[in-house]
């Protein structure tokens, strides 16, 4: 079948590294993100909204340069964390996830979000009438039903996160092993003499695992439905 | 046992309550938009009071001049919602069980078995609520309100949603459940007919105020 050299799996094994850590580090604050912005009116919302929605509609080099000033060697928080906790993300593969996990953070939360909101509150009034303290009836009522969107975020920020390009490209470069994902790879290749069979082979992969995420992410929110109707 | 006198401004609508209850089964009579709701919601601590003071079974749950106002997860009340409210991702055994996990309470199979049979519920177990009629629904939700073990059972037109063949379904079972689940119950209504079969005391609801108490016979 397709016949992926070392180099491709290099960058398909780390494009998978990156989108898992970033999705997986990424899945909390959207959960916690998107249970704020479904079930809590405080002051500055829309403002919170807007910017997590940023990444969406900025040119993804403005991200990725702005994360570069943030948490490069020489930013604010770059440089407390490299001297305090010894986490660098400039040039490294952490960067690189970052990088995803703030670019597919608003994919990541919208359905998460959506379904906290299609939850019907009266439930988790039961739940307190049961005696269920805020906090339970977070994790016995509200997360169960939300499961599947919960799911269905994760895989479209993941699949986002595996197809991240700009942003990466320019806050940790195209460093073949370290940060040269499948995207940065296949900007390389068809930029070099004869790199268009390589390049065919990586889009392929990329075609067929952005495939099966949006396939993956269909089914939970049937998923969903099906368990809000108690089925 | 029950003791409520507050005021609360809902929009255009002010609800000024105050009656003491005794009785096995206090019946919240009126017709829709009386405040009935709005009252059991206060008394469940759903709905803050803007003024006055709640007392159930001897502790004050709500005391707007002292800021005593008790959350409802703390108050050990049980309430049965006119839409059943049951928790769809579970089977109805783990519905009967939710309030005796969440209030940490030991497992007691004598009363489950009790209940079970009570309300008889024994062939429902695993299903799912999405596969239960209206009518076994609102039996799971009597079954699980009961098994939180409340010192009081709230009851907001349970058979409100329900056809008249299924409410003679389940109407003897709430006639059992106020002559052997020994546990003092609000039950809201605007049904003479319902009222009559169940409460021992009325208290009746006009424009959230009332305007009579007492006896059954008050609903002449």
């Amino acid at each position: 079948m397709l016949d992926i050299s070392p180099a491709e799996w290099t960058a398909i094994l780390l494009s998978l590294r990156v989108a898992i850590i970033a999705t997986l580090v990424a899945t909390p604050f959207g959960i916690a993100l998107a249970w704020l912005l479904a079930r809590r009116d405080f002051w500055g919302k829309s403002v919170l909204d807007a910017v997590v929605h940023l990444p969406l509609v900025l040119p993804p080099v403005v991200t990725g340069y702005l994360l570069l000033l943030t948490f490069g060697r020489r930013g604010l928080v770059g440089s407390f964390l490299a001297d305090h906790l010894g986490i660098v993300f400039a040039f490294r593969w952490t960067g690189a996830a970052l990088a995803c996990g703030v670019m597919s953070f608003p994919l990541l939360v919208r359905p998460m979000r959506l379904s906290i909101e299609a939850i019907d509150r009266k439930l988790e009034q039961a739940a307190e009438t049961l005696g269920a303290a805020p906090f339970k009836v977070f994790f016995t009522v509200t997360l169960p039903l939300a499961l599947p969107g919960v799911l269905a975020g994760m895989v479209l920020g993941f699949a986002k996160a595996i197809g991240e390009f700009g942003a990466t490209i320019t806050f940790v470069s195209n460093i073949p092993g370290e940060t040269q994902t499948i995207s940065s790879a296949i900007y390389s290749l068809i930029q070099t003499p004869d790199g268009d069979a390589a390049a065919g082979r990586l889009v392929i992969v990329s075609i067929v695992l952005a495939l099966g995420a949006l396939i993956s992410a269909e089914w939970f929110a049937r998923r969903a439905t099906a368990r809000l109707h108690g089925n | 046992m029950l003791r409520v006198d507050v005021e609360k401004q809902l929009g255009e609508f002010s609800l000024h309550a105050t009656f003491a209850s005794e009785g096995r089964v206090t019946g919240l009579f009126g017709a829709s938009g009386a405040g009935k709701t709005s009252l059991i919601n206060m008394i469940a601590g759903l709905l803050r009071p803007d003024r006055g003071t709640i007392v159930i079974d001897g502790e004050t749950v709500d005391d707007t001049a002292s800021g005593i106002h008790v959350p409802t997860w703390r108050r050990r009340i049980g309430y049965v919602f006119q839409d059943a409210r049951l928790f769809p991702h579970l089977n109805v055994a783990q519905n009967l069980d939710y309030g005796r996990r969440m209030n940490r309470l030991a497992a007691d199979p004598a009363q489950r078995t009790r209940v079970v049979e009570l309300l008889d519920l024994g062939a429902l177990l695993d299903r799912r609520p999405g596969k239960l009629s209206g009518g076994e629904r609102q039996r799971v939700a009597l079954g699980r309100a009961l098994l939180s073990k409340p010192r009081l059972l709230l009851l907001d037109e349970p058979l409100g949603a329900l056809d008249e063949a299924r409410k003679l379904e389940i109407l003897p079972y709430l006639v059992r459940l106020r002559d052997e689940a020994n546990v003092p119950m609000v039950y809201v209504s605007h049904d003479v007919a319902e009222l009559r079969q169940l409460a021992t005391q009325i208290v009746m609801l006009r424009q959230g105020r009332v305007t009579s108490f007492g006896g059954v016979k008050v609903l002449t």
